[in-house]
Order: C-alpha cells, then structure tokens, then sequence
C-alpha cells in the first residue's frame, strides 16, 4: 500500500477540502502528480530537498511516491562540509533546494540540483503527459539520522510501514472541516514527515511556519484559528512564556502533543494551568518506528495531574500506552530476556510500522523486534516510562545509572531553570556523576546535593558540578549531551 | 492475491467506494449492495439496484470485516449498498480512535 494512496482517496472523497494553505486536496494531488511526472524524466533514483517548511514538502514527498522513488529531506542547519556528505550519497538524485541554499551545495556527480523557484515555475506551467503512470517502488522516506559515532545512517521508511502507522491511528477524513494543525517541525524530521500523511488522510488542514520562533508560533495559531499542533519540549516552554507575555489565550487551540525529547514536569504542569481548554497528549517514536508507537491521552494527563496518589500522578512523566496496532517488551542486558513489570531494562518494540532498518541494513532480530535503544520500564496498568537513551547511562562502581532521574529530581528544586547530568571519566569508579546547572537564583551546590541526596540515593548524587547560562539543544528539542561532554572534558583539560 | 491491499474498489450498485486493507485468506467475492465490486478504475458501474438484503449502507471513514476470511476493507466514499464477502455481511468494526500525535 502505497502513501500516494492516502491523498488519493482524500482526493476523491474531499477534493475542495484545503490541504495546506489555499491548496486544496484535489490541487495537492495534481501538482504532485504534475512534479512526478517531471522527476520521471530526471535520472534520479532519490529526490532529496534542502529547505524550509512550506507546500513544497508535501509536494514532493507525494510526488516521490507518485515516481516511485524515495523522499530524502536534508538537515539544512549541517554545516556544509556535512550537508555536501550526504548530498553526495543521494546520488543519483534530483535535489530541490531553497533559492538561497543553493549555493551551498557543490558539484556532485549524479545529482542534480534545482531551485524552489525554478521547481515552482516548471510545475506551473507543467501538462500532465497523456498516458503518465505512476511509477513502483517501496522506499517512501529515506531519513539521516543524526548519528552519534561515525556517518549518519539513512533511515529507511518504506511505504507499508508509513501508510499501517497512519491508518492505524488516525480516521480516514475523520477532522471536522475547519481543522488545522500548525507543524513547526522540520520537513527532515520523522514528525515533518507523519504530519503529512495524517493530515492527508484526516482531512486536516496543515499550517506551516517556515522555522520555529515562539512568537511566531502563537501568532500563526491565533491568526490560522488553529485547532491541533505537536511540539517538542523546548519549543513548548517557550511558546508559554510568549502566550503569558502577549497575552495570547490560543482560544481555537483544541490539542497539542508534544515528543521528540523529554519534557519536564513542570512544563507540562505550567502548559496545563495556563491553558485549560487545550488537550494535552504526549507521544513517544523514532524515527525508525514510522514516529509515535506510545501516546499518554488527555485523560490520562488530567487523571494524573489531579491525583493524590503518586502511582498514578508520576504518570505525567509517563509516555502513556503502547498503540493497539505493535508490542512493547522491556529486555535485559542480554537482549533476550524479557523483564516483568516495574524493572527496567531496553525498550523493543514489533509492529507493522516499524522499519527498523538502514539503507542496506535491517537491524530488527529474526522475530521483527526492534531495540529502541532506549531505556524504560512498564508499570502494573501498562504505562511506559523512557528513560532516555542507553548509550547516556552512567555507569558507576558497575551501577547503572540514568540521568534523566537526576534530572528530573533537579529540576523540582526551585533554583533549577534547566539541567543536564551527565558521566564523567573517574579512576575509582569508571564514571562519576557530573551536573551541569542552568540556575535562575542563587544556590551552592551543597544544597542541590542534599536536595538529591534526600529524594535519590548517594550514589545518585552528582559529585561534580558545573553552572552554565544557558545548555545547547538541537532544533528538535534534543539535548546534546555529547557537546556538553566535549566541552567538560576540554575544561578539565585545561584546568 | 485479487483483493491485494491497497487496492481500490467501487460498488456496481450505488455510490460506494472501497479500499482493501487486509486481504482474504482465500478465494471469494466482495460485493456492495449485493453485486461484485468492480475495479476503481472500471469504467462500468451504475446498473441494477442494491438488493435490500444488503442496504444498510458504506459509511465514509469506517472499516468493515468479515472474520471468516479476514478481509477488511475501509470505506473511501459513501453509498446504499452494505458490503458482504462470499454473501456473508460484512460488519463494521469497532475502534476507538487515537488521538492525534503528529
């Protein structure tokens, strides 16, 4: 089953529904069709895009499908060095680029590379070819992962895994008409992506902003009357801080979700107080997972938000349930061993929406699991908590220890605006607990450590302590433990 | 496999359209309204009447089974005729819809 065919039966059934902007569903198809039947007569295998949210995503990722050929979006905040890397390995490839980003790109052999304007004008003024068919292949979305040692791997999205996610969670044209879902993340992101294809086939409308800024953000959502958009947890954070200094209530708000990283308690307490009417909804995926496969719903945030007891209120840092459609196993170190309930061990997962596979690799074992590389646990109702990635464990005296704990336990301390806890090599014990603090007053670090020490344990008590204005996040929401890292390891070095 | 998924159908008898999610395990015929669907791009369609044995309708949006072979298929757009496979009904199935996540 192929993607095209979500906006294809969108477009019969509710042609005049707008698909993004003015753009109706019937017209999103025909200029997807229109540009397939252009990268037909390109030599490409790929058809790889530099740029910023706006209807040209949608195009040409239907327009991918439409040609058979697979969608590959490129991280336009890599450096160029790194970004001309991965242009090189869409080769051959057709790559359509923002005007102003066109430079940046070099001579590559196979790849050719053509403005957005360039693009927009030759669809306009485009025929559909008499006879044009589509064109066959499985490959819908080729994305690259940011990778933590070595190349970025191209993560393999093929179109059965894409179309079971979606219609397996969301209602074929089940949006009331004047819906709309604000999408801020980037095209190259599985939530760029999955926003398309929902949206499609809900029948809702999506609203673009080019790149995330606060402001604009709310701005956009009162202008557009928006009613749905999904979140990563720095954006939220900063969207309320905007919403209580301008005042703006985002009345037509109806839900918002939010993944991608981890978000704080009092975040989500914050966002709930300050905005009643809205439902909020949590969800937990990979990329390679076709995006989310846990969703905490809004019952469950209020459930847990009003609770006295404290089973059910920690499930506000809960990633909620598994979707009906996949499984969910917690396994021990061995990868193999499946854990009961309440122990914590690797998350893995099996479904029809899971690629678990790279360009020229599946990694999912001979029963279709797939090891998330995350770390979790599952309580006595089923609830799934992540505790963030393995490889961010913290191994002291043989204890594994997981940050995102400490963090949590930090960041209820009043002083606390943001705080990444991290290892650190040590000789006595292999690894010591380091925290680097974002405080908002004043505060010694003997008090934080009694402030750990009193809720955790000693061994989970950070031994070092750094304080830093401000800790670096990727735009998606993602701390990046590994800069803090080099950056400690440098001062230590020059200390 | 006929019925592969991802295949698209319409009614012969009323307006209906269709899209084959799960394939049948075996052999059989799908039908609307009583009749054989026909192929989405056929362009035959439009004669005969919807037997009344099998007029409680296709809902647009909605998924309908049949256990016994394991077909399902969703509803792409509306119609009189209700589905059946090798002349057992159809039924609709229940699901609860997820909220939105993306």
């Amino acid at each position: 089953m192929k993607t095209t065919l979500l906006l294809d039966i969108a477009a019969d059934a509710a042609g005049d529904r707008r698909a993004f902007g003015d753009l109706t569903f019937a017209e999103l198809r025909h200029h997807a069709q229109l540009a397939a039947s252009w990268i037909m007569e390109q030599a490409a295998g790929q058809v790889a895009f530099l740029g910023l949210n706006g209807s040209v995503v949608p195009t040409l990722l239907f327009a991918s499908g439409y040609a058979g050929l697979p969608f590959c979006p490129l991280n336009y905040r890599l450096p160029d060095d790194k970004l001309n890397q991965l242009v090189a390995r869409t080769a051959p490839s057709v790559l359509v680029a923002d005007d102003d980003m066109v430079e940046r790109i070099g001579d590559h052999d196979g790849v050719t590379v053509v403005s957005r304007s360039a693009f927009e004008a030759e669809i306009g003024s485009r025929i559909l070819p008499e006879g044009w068919a589509e064109g066959d292949g499985e490959i819908a979305v080729l994305l690259f992962t940011s990778g933590t040692t070595g190349e970025p791997k191209a993560a393999v999205l093929r179109h059965e895994n894409l179309t079971s996610y979606v219609m397996e969670t969301v209602e074929f044209l089940g949006s009331d008409e004047g819906e709309a879902a604000l999408v801020s993340v980037p095209a190259y992101h599985i939530a760029g992506i999955s926003a398309i294809l929902t949206g499609a086939y809900g029948g809702r409308r999506i609203v673009y902003i080019p790149a995330f800024k606060p402001e604009e953000w709310a701005e956009t959502a009162a202008r557009e009357k928006v009613t749905h958009a999904m979140v990563v947890p720095t954006m939220l954070d900063r969207i309320l801080d905007s919403v209580e200094h301008e005042h703006e209530p985002l009345s037509s708000l109806r839900a918002l979700s939010y993944g991608g990283g981890r978000m704080p308690e009092p975040v989500i307490a914050r966002a709930m107080k300050l905005l009643p009417h809205v439902d909020f909804v949590n969800a937990y995926g990979l990329t390679e997972t076709s995006s989310t496969i846990a969703l905490l719903s809004a019952d469950d945030h209020r459930a847990a938000f009003t609770s006295e007891d404290h089973a059910v209120r920690r499930r506000l840092g809960s990633v909620g349930k598994p979707l009906p459609s996949l499984e969910i196993q917690i396994r021990g170190e061995d990868g193999r061993t499946v854990l009961p309930t309440g122990q914590s061990g690797e998350i893995y997962v099996r479904g029809p929406q899971v690629s678990g596979e790279y360009l020229g690799k599946k990694i999912t074992d001979e029963e279709g699991w797939f090891a998330t590389n995350d770390g979790g646990w599952l309580d006595e109702d089923g609830y799934l908590f992540v505790e963030g990635r393995l490889d961010d464990v913290i191994v002291r005296g043989g204890e594994n220890i997981s940050p995102g704990e400490i963090e949590d336990c930090l960041r209820g301390h009043a002083a606390i605006a943001d705080v990444a806890v991290l290892g650190m090599p040590c000789t006595q014990w292999g690894e010591k607990v380091a925290a680097v603090v974002v405080s908002k007053l004043e505060v010694d670090c003997e008090e934080l450590a009694d402030h750990v020490r009193s809720s955790l344990r000693s061994t989970k008590t950070p031994e070092v302590w750094f304080f830093e204005d401000e800790l670096p996040y990727n735009e998606t929401g993602k701390l990046l433990r590994r800069l803090i890292k080099e950056r400690l390891s440098d001062d230590e070095a020059a200390a | 496999m006929k019925y592969k998924p991802g295949s698209r159908w319409k009614s012969a008898v009323c307006s209906a359209e269709m899209v084959v999610v799960r394939p049948p395990k075996g052999d059989g015929d799908l039908a609307c309204g009583g009749s054989n669907v026909l192929e989405h791009d056929s362009a035959e369609g439009g004669s005969g009447d919807v037997d009344s044995a099998f007029s409680e309708g296709v809902l647009i949006g909605k998924r309908y089974v049949d256990e016994k072979s394991g077909i399902e298929v969703l509803g792409a757009k509306p119609g009189q005729g209700s589905l059946s496979f090798n002349g057992r009904a159809m039924h609709l199935k229940d699901a609860k819809p997820l909220p939105a996540s993306d």
